[in-house]
């Protein structure tokens, strides 16, 4: 236990100082090359700096407050994401019972499960029931006005709000020997892993971007920023081992596939946007994005991670 | 819920509200319900360029649901807020206790009488007269709740005549977005859905400006706030 807190405290240590150098680094730039916040590139640097410092300010509070903090704050995560998805759907108003069940039943009942490590209903609770139950509501209201598209999109928001996001508090009910009582390491990799790649694959495109790779879904995206990014988030994951049950070579791997499930959900995501015509999935911090916009790539990678954990690593 | 001899007129309600003062619970109650409207809708103002506004204004919106108001409401700086009062039709919210204590305590309504025939004042004079004592006015010119596909329904005459009583007030076209997919009429159970409410440039009426043109006039520019019309949204 004295050995999870210390590394705990190494690794909250750590990411301070890396985000107070970051910070300063940040306002230097703008000072000096946006000092009338007209450079995009500094704003949107500086507007991701400040959101990691939320970012690590919640998470902090969760771990502090232990499993039950970890998993109601992921449960208000997936209630602002299930809302901004909705919002973006194309309902009628004979949907308003299954939109009132995703947010009132099958988000509560989903962390529930999760709380109480039922993990043989919590993997099948929404891609099973969810999805059988869902049409029924709203089918007894009688309305075939575009009944499939209707029905896809509900259950996509409950898979990709829900079911998704409710992975990164199930590491915590992973049972492996000799790592007891450090669970909330898992979600720390997971998440650093996850950052690091994104804001990585920012800065080696910005640097070195020629050839785009998806113009389409996401004119930023470069090959060069993708194979720099993915290849240095995988290093910082290998050198994370000593927080996780992993050799160094698996964390690098695990890190590798996070990257890789991060970025093609990021464009997934994209797609989704384009296709609803809005830049952004919200407002949740005015003017930079919602949080979907901030938790694609972990969302994509958070079922993978966890289940590739739960099968090399873990009791149950 | 009580009907008949219960129903006060408006003129006994302010004349009522006047003498007692507003409810002690009614400053708390209106709290937690803008605390619960920005937790169901995350709503958001979009003003238009000149920022939120800062002096007298009529605020006239499209009408579908019960919470619009509260909208406009919980996105007003506090002290527009605070001077702010909806219009809304006597009979619905002078039906049972709770819709009275809710309409006149809570939101400190201008409860006019919707039905010509059986109506004892004149709705426009009591809004002039609200107007006249310093308060800003929350409108829906569409008279009902829209049900409709319809964006937005005709104009009833009441913003025109209100305008030329009061022509040195602004009107501001506000348009409220989602709200109607957040609880739709006969819903009691609201889907947590983010909304937005955009605010206009504000008009007036010219002096001879035919009643039709004039509302035409604010109905075109409430309905460019929508979303449908825009094609950036």
């Amino acid at each position: 236990m004295t050995e999870a807190r210390s590394d705990l405290l190494t690794l909250v240590l750590g990411i301070c100082a890396f985000l107070i150098i970051a910070t300063v680094i940040g306002q230097v730039l703008q000072r000096r090359l946006s000092p009338d916040r007209s450079n995009a590139s500094i704003e949107n640097l500086n507007a991701r700096i400040n959101a990691w410092w939320v970012m690590v300010a919640l998470i902090g509070i969760a771990f502090l407050a232990g499993r039950a903090g970890v998993i109601v704050l992921f449960a208000f995560c997936s209630f602002a994401a299930l809302r901004e998805f909705v919002t973006l759907t194309r309902t009628r108003r004979a949907d308003h019972w299954a939109l009132a069940a995703a947010f009132f039943v099958v988000l509560p009942v989903q962390y529930y499960l999760v709380a109480t490590d039922w993990y043989g209903l919590y993997a099948i609770f929404i891609p099973v029931y969810a999805f059988l139950l869902m049409p029924i509501a709203a089918v007894l209201r009688g309305d075939t006005e575009r009944f499939l598209d209707r029905v896809a999109e509900v259950q996509w928001a409950l898979m990709i709000c829900v079911f998704c996001i409710s992975h990164v508090p199930a590491l915590l009910t992973l049972q492996i020997p000799g790592y007891e009582g450090r669970n909330v390491l898992l979600i720390a990799f997971l998440v650093i892993v996850v950052q690091m790649s994104d804001v990585l694959q920012y800065v080696w495109g910005k640097l070195f971007g020629r050839t785009r790779i998806a113009p389409r879904l996401s004119p930023s995206k470069t090959v060069e920023g993708f194979l720099g990014g993915v290849a240095s988030a995988t290093l910082i994951g290998a050198a994370l081992w000593w927080i996780t049950p992993f050799t160094p070579l698996q964390a690098g791997l695990l890190a590798l596939v996070i990257t890789l499930m991060g970025f093609f959900g990021g464009l997934v995501m994209s797609a989704i946007k384009r296709d609803r015509g809005v830049k952004d999935w919200g407002h949740i911090v005015e003017g930079h994005g919602g949080l979907i916009d901030r938790l694609d790539s972990v969302i994509f990678s958070a079922p993978i991670f966890f289940h590739i954990v739960r099968y090399g690593w873990s009791l149950t | 819920m009580t009907t008949g001899t219960d129903v006060a007129t408006p003129d006994q309600i302010s004349a009522d509200a006047r003498s007692r003062g507003r409810h002690p619970i009614a400053g708390p109650v209106s709290t937690l319900i803008l605390l619960f409207a920005r937790a169901v809708t995350a709503v958001r103002a979009i003003w238009s360029p000149d920022g939120p506004p800062s002096r007298q204004h009529v605020y006239f919106a499209n009408h579908s649901s019960h919470g619009d108001f509260i909208l406009i409401w919980t996105v007003l700086p506090p002290r527009e807020r605070r001077r702010t009062r909806p219009v809304a039709g006597a009979e619905y919210w002078l039906k049972s206790r709770l819709t009275r204590f809710v309409g006149r305590d809570v939101f400190n309504a201008v409860l006019i009488e919707r039905q010509p025939e059986t109506r004892s004042d004149d709705p426009v004079a009591r809004m002039a007269g609200t107007l006249d004592e310093g308060a800003s006015l929350i409108l829906f010119p569409e008279g009902t709740r829209n049900q409709t596909d319809d964006p937005l329904l005709p104009f009833k005459s009441g913003l025109y005549h209100l305008a030329k009583l009061r022509p040195d007030v602004e009107l501001v076209p506000v348009w409220i977005s989602n709200l109607n997919r957040v609880m739709p009429k006969g819903e009691f159970v609201p889907i947590p859905l983010i909304c937005t409410v955009t605010f206009g440039q504000p008009l007036r009426v010219c002096a001879d400006e035919p009643k039709q043109d004039f509302l035409d006039r604010a109905r075109a520019a409430l309905l460019s706030l929508s979303p449908h019309t825009d094609t950036a949204a």
